[in-house]
């Protein structure tokens, strides 16, 4: 048999993409999972705060999960689990798709179209380098939450965060409420890297310190972890001398962010942005192998869930359309980051493949304020994205009207950090 | 009394100003209706959601994700923290099945927010 689209990773945007691919007319869909369940990282956000956007109500991560589950299952959406994805093959007109389970052996799938939605994983302590010995007592954030909510397990009593990224946010909440002592958040950009809210909810509710142009430089102790050495930085990030400050405790979480999960795609030859280290995407969501889509953090990391479920039924929509041979390929504008601007997904736009407008998702370099995004092609200003503010945390949302969009000849659309012109 | 912050009562975090006395206050910097109600309770009765686990025997994992079906006082969160630890269920569970009523008489009950089989 030859699928019409296999989705690689059961997370909301593999389920959202399974399930618009086959509302729009898909009909061989099939998700493959290595984890025992579907709902991806979501089944360890046990706090509440997802799907404010697309349900209007504040969901758990695994209630927001279970809806998409439940959709899934309506529209028969067969999947298998416990399922490792190896290797992903471009034979053009199909791909092969190489996977593992206990259940099935070895076994290799042919399918039309391909969406990747294998989400991202959590940068280690190893791949930042932090001095010292490797004593226990070190965890991701990620690894901290999965073992507090998902087997029960406390990891520790005494905790330092270093990063101030969503999840360590969270987690020093969550460790804070069974019982454990957060003694600070240290982050050494100026500003931290996690949703306003959750410094407000998760550190400020429980008078946890957030140290700001701090940084961890030596962690003490040889079977586990006995302190770490807190330092200020200068604004080029380097350590001063004599700040350094040592802070005693059993625990250190690392929040220092995520990388998109790209082995599969990359063996592939999918083409890789050094940007968002995920795959160059179209409007929807196709890679730079035609058959091939992505969406959710295998493209870029996402602090919304509701903005990977957005993201994904485009790729779904996308891959059913490719299957059915209505895709089009004109590949009218690229977009370019400008001033501010660290990356701009989609790369690549066909217009005539947009229903209404199109979102550009991106993030800014820096905290702004007073300014807006403006969007560009040639000198020309075609659309103005105003907020209070614009912070790296959170990410930037423009949408433009495919009727402003059909108006120019082929090109770069290109965004810019700017000053708010004053009001006239 | 004048007081700054930041609502949490979506993602967009907007910074609000609340004004006034008792009982009769006002809110500006509010994008929606939820940020009035959330910068008057904040200046009277604050309140949040706890979500947190339990202990389920006969699933396949150890722990079933629960939370308060609504806000309940920020002064009473770690005892309801406590009454939640107490708690053990036993699989199949739905998600939304009451696992705690009227947790510490704050009237709110604590819920699953999974559905767990038993096996
Ligand atoms: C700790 C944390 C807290 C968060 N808090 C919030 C919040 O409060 N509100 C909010 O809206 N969003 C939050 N988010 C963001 C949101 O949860 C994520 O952006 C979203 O879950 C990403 O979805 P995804 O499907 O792209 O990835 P994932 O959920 O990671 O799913 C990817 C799936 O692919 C599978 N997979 C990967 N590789 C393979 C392979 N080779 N073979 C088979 N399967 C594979 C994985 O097992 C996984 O199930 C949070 C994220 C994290 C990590
Ligand atoms: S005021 Fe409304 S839009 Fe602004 S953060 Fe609160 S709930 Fe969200």
């Amino acid at each position: 048999m030859i699928y019409d689209v296999v989705i690689l990773g059961g997370g909301p945007a593999g389920l959202a993409a399974a399930i618009e691919a086959k509302k729009e007319g898909a009909e061989n869909v099939l998700i493959l999972e290595r984890d025992r369940e579907l709902g991806g990282i979501l089944n360890q956000c046990i706090h509440n705060g997802f799907g404010l956007h697309t349900f209007k109500e504040q969901l758990t991560g695994p209630e927001y999960a279970e809806r998409y589950i439940d959709m899934a299952a309506e529209l028969n959406i067969p999947y298998e689990l416990n399922t490792m994805v190896l290797d992903m093959q471009d034979n053009g007109d199909t791909k092969m798709i190489h996977a593992i389970s206990e259940e099935n052996g070895y076994q290799a799938l042919e399918t039309k179209a391909v969406i990747l939605t294998m989400g991202c994983r959590e940068r280690t302590a190893g791949a930042i380098g932090i001095p010292g010995f490797r004593p226990s007592g070190v965890f991701t954030a990620g690894t901290a939450q999965r073992f507090i909510n998902m087997e029960g397990y406390m990891a520790g009593k005494e905790v330092v965060i270093l990063g101030s990224g969503d999840i360590g946010l969270i987690m020093a909440r969550r460790m804070t409420l069974e019982g454990a002592h957060v003694k600070a958040v240290c982050e050494i950009m100026p500003y931290s890297n996690g949703l306003t809210r959750n410094i407000v909810q998760c550190l400020e509710d429980y008078d946890i310190p957030l140290k700001l142009s701090h940084t961890i430089t030596f962690i003490h102790g040889k079977d586990r972890v006995e302190a770490v050495t807190v330092m200020q930085v200068d604004d080029k990030l380097k350590p001063i001398p004599g700040t350094e400050e040592i802070i005693e405790c059993d625990t250190l979480l690392l929040s220092v962010g995520l990388i998109p999960e790209n082995e599969i795609s990359r063996g592939a030859g999918v083409e890789i942005d050094r940007r968002t280290n995920g795959p160059v995407v179209s409007e929807l969501r196709q890679t730079s192998i035609p058959g091939v889509f992505a969406s959710g953090n295998v493209v870029h990391v996402h602090d919304l869930v509701d903005f990977v479920s957005e993201e994904s039924v485009l790729a779904g929509k996308g891959a059913a359309r490719y299957v059915k041979g209505e895709l089009k390929n004109e590949d009218n504008f690229t977009t370019v980051n400008g001033d501010g601007i660290g990356y701009v997904v989609p790369q690549h736009v066909t217009v005539s493949n947009i229903d209404k407008d199109l979102t550009f998702y991106m993030r800014v370099r820096k905290v702004f304020e007073g300014s807006v995004v403006n969007a560009y092609i040639g000198d020309e200003k075609i659309a103005t994205k105003r907020a209070q503010k614009f912070v790296p945390a959170e990410m930037v949302n423009f949408k433009i009207k495919k009727s402003v969009l059909e108006k120019y000849p082929n090109g770069e659309i290109k965004f810019v950090v700017e000053p708010k012109e004053a009001k006239k | 009394m004048k007081k700054e912050m930041i609502c949490i009562s979506c993602p967009m975090g907007c910074h609000l100003t609340v004004e006034g006395e008792d009982g009769n206050y006002t809110v500006t910097g509010n994008t929606c209706k939820n940020g009035e109600i959330y910068g008057i309770q904040e200046m009277t009765n604050p309140q949040r959601v706890v979500p947190s686990t339990v202990v389920i025997k006969g699933a396949m994992l150890s722990r079933l994700p629960v939370k308060t079906a609504d806000t309940v006082p920020k002064g009473k969160i770690f005892d309801v923290m406590k009454a939640i630890d107490e708690v053990v269920v036993e699989a199949p569970v739905k998600m939304g099945d009451v696992v705690l009523a009227d947790v510490c008489g704050t009237g709110v009950d604590v819920v699953a927010t999974k559905s767990m089989a038993a096996c």
